[in-house]
């Protein structure tokens, strides 16, 4: 759908309000703060869910990759052992540090999981399953993602200990650099379709798939998406083995476990915008489409996971270096090339 | 410029060759062993504590209590006592301290009939010092009855007063050769200064 025209106008209500998508939805429903209580929950149980899952997945991952087996004792093949990790997690004692900045460092873990939440409003799991499609649905994601950046550096300011700023610090230096090829990638995919609705996108992959004919788009909103939820490679703020765990070193029981389930998800979310934007969403054969969803944000995950157990850490001049230097002369040649390729046909 | 273009490419092709690898890995049977379900097999080759042989023709131990063994072995740790059964001599008792072993194998190489050797025992867990003591004679018997071997019945020990009596012998002759060996001696040295004197 090479340089279709956005949606077509929406007609107009009584009252002289522009009938939405989300009206289409409440008709369904029922009243508004139906709609929103049934998203709510169901945003929640996603998120628990798919914690547990992607933790055990991680887990698996890792350990086949290193031939081994992972966790088998808890549960068939260890499939509980995440909730026994959380319930250690619960049980252990929130120690704070002294002379911690106590607002900031208590906001933290909160700041890094709400904007996560928000950003499930708009992704698409199927047709009519959507809490809210809204116009600016990419936007509204992409800056809720920016919060992250924020939090981390709350966490890690906030704990007074220099090792954390650290941590902090280069976590901020990153998620900026990465947030722009990023950015310019997604406008290459936006131009084409023309709406930053995230439903109109996978409407619009009707023939075929965007990652056929922006393979390089893909190669980088992917690398970016790792860079942005601190994923190895690109995990210098965590830093394992170096900086014990970088911000959220200070963070213990409940708050760490926010941090953790705040990644985890923020996988999710990238998974899913790499779907919507170039694996064509819910389309597929023969499964309802959000079970095709899923299968190709899981498969998506699956790749993240696989740069992990793959690639060592970059240093940090590295990072820098490969985002200025690389990634964002690649996105402008590809905004460029896209922009060429539509006016010309 | 085709420098910057040729390392770009360099890079992203090595990249998808460490995928490759570890995809062709994840595909892989597991190499690990999980331990308490599955176990290795031990290669025959394998030290752990000592053992007495079973002897292919007779289906029992060699051993002849001759205490070998537990005076060569350098931390003292072999406790053999035997009794004398028809024409041979038998251990009563045979056992380790295992807790003290340092698998030297001297006990092994000085045994005249080749009677002990290294076992494949490594479940060696215990909760006290006293659980790592092991009966060689008891460990014979569960050898044997595995195998379908009749068990050897471990011999009756000489009873106490038997054996006090056997000690009041064997001190007194001792005792009467010590004697005898006083007087001898100075006689003997009498005779060859009183020769060297004549001449």
């Amino acid at each position: 759908m090479v340089g279709a025209p956005p949606a077509a106008p929406l007609p107009e209500t009584e009252n002289g309000k522009t009938e939405t998508h989300m009206e289409t939805a409440a008709t369904i429903f029922g009243s508004d703060l139906f709609r929103m209580i049934v998203g709510l929950i169901g945003v929640i149980a996603l998120v628990s869910v798919n914690a547990l899952f992607l933790i055990w997945m991680e887990r698996k991952v890792a350990a086949h990759m290193q031939l081994r087996p992972g966790p088998m004792e808890v549960g068939w093949h260890g499939a509980i052992q995440t909730i026994a990790d959380a319930l250690k997690l619960l049980g252990k004692e929130l120690i704070t540090p002294e002379d911690v900045d106590r607002p900031v460092y208590l906001l933290a873990p909160i700041v890094i999981f709400l904007p996560v939440l928000v950003s499930f409003l708009v992704i698409p799991f199927a047709p009519k399953l959507i809490i809210r499609d809204m116009h600016v649905g990419v936007l509204l994601i992409l800056s809720f993602a920016t919060l992250t950046v924020l939090a981390i550096l709350m966490a890690g300011w906030a704990s007074n200990n220099k090792y954390s700023v650290f941590g902090a610090i280069r976590s901020v230096a990153q998620n900026v650099a990465y947030e722009i090829p990023l950015l310019i990638t997604v406008m290459s995919i936006i131009l084409m379709v023309g709406s930053f609705s995230l439903v109109d996108i996978v409407k619009a992959q009707e023939r075929y798939w965007f990652i056929l004919i922006q393979p390089l788009a893909f190669i980088l909103y992917i690398t970016c998406a790792t860079a942005e939820t601190n994923r190895a490679p690109f995990d210098l703020p965590e830093a394992e083995s170096e900086l014990v765990a970088g911000f959220h070193t200070e963070y213990s029981g409940m708050r760490f476990a926010l941090f953790f389930l705040a990644e985890y998800t923020n996988m999710f979310i990238v998974s899913a915008l790499a779907t919507v934007f170039f694996l064509g969403g819910w389309r597929g054969p023969f499964l309802p489409g959000w079970a095709w969803f899923l299968i190709k944000v899981y498969a998506m995950i699956f790749l993240i996971m696989w740069f992990r157990w793959t690639f060592p850490r970059v240093r940090f001049d590295q990072l820098i270096t490969f985002a200025w230097k690389i990634l964002i002369p690649l996105a402008f040649a590809n905004l460029l090339l896209t922009a060429f390729v539509m006016k010309l046909f | 410029m085709i420098g910057y273009f040729k390392n770009i490419w360099d890079g992203f092709y090595s990249l998808l060759a460490g995928m490759s690898v570890t995809i062709r890995y994840f595909f892989k049977p597991i190499v690990t062993v999980q331990y308490p379900r599955e176990k290795l097999e031990m290669s025959p080759s394998y030290r752990g504590h000592i053992e007495l042989v079973i002897d292919e023709e007779t289906k029992t131990h060699r051993c002849i209590a001759c205490e070998m063994c537990s005076r060569i072995c350098p931390s003292q740790l072999i406790t053999v006592e035997g009794v004398k059964v028809g024409k041979k001599k038998l251990p009563v008792k045979h056992y380790i301290e295992y807790q003290y072993c340092s698998l030297c194998g001297l006990c092994i190489e000085s045994c005249p009939t080749k009677a002990l050797k290294w076992s494949n025992e490594y479940r060696l867990a215990g909760y006290t010092r006293k659980s790592c003591e092991v009966d060689l004679l008891a460990r014979l018997q569960q050898q044997q009855r595995l195998l379908g071997y009749p068990p050897t019945p471990i011999p009756e020990p000489v009873p106490e007063e038997e054996a006090a009596a056997a000690e009041a012998e064997a001190k007194a002759k001792a005792e009467a050769k010590k004697v005898s060996e006083k007087e001898e001696p100075p006689k003997k040295e009498e005779a060859p200064a009183a020769e060297v004197k004549k001449e």
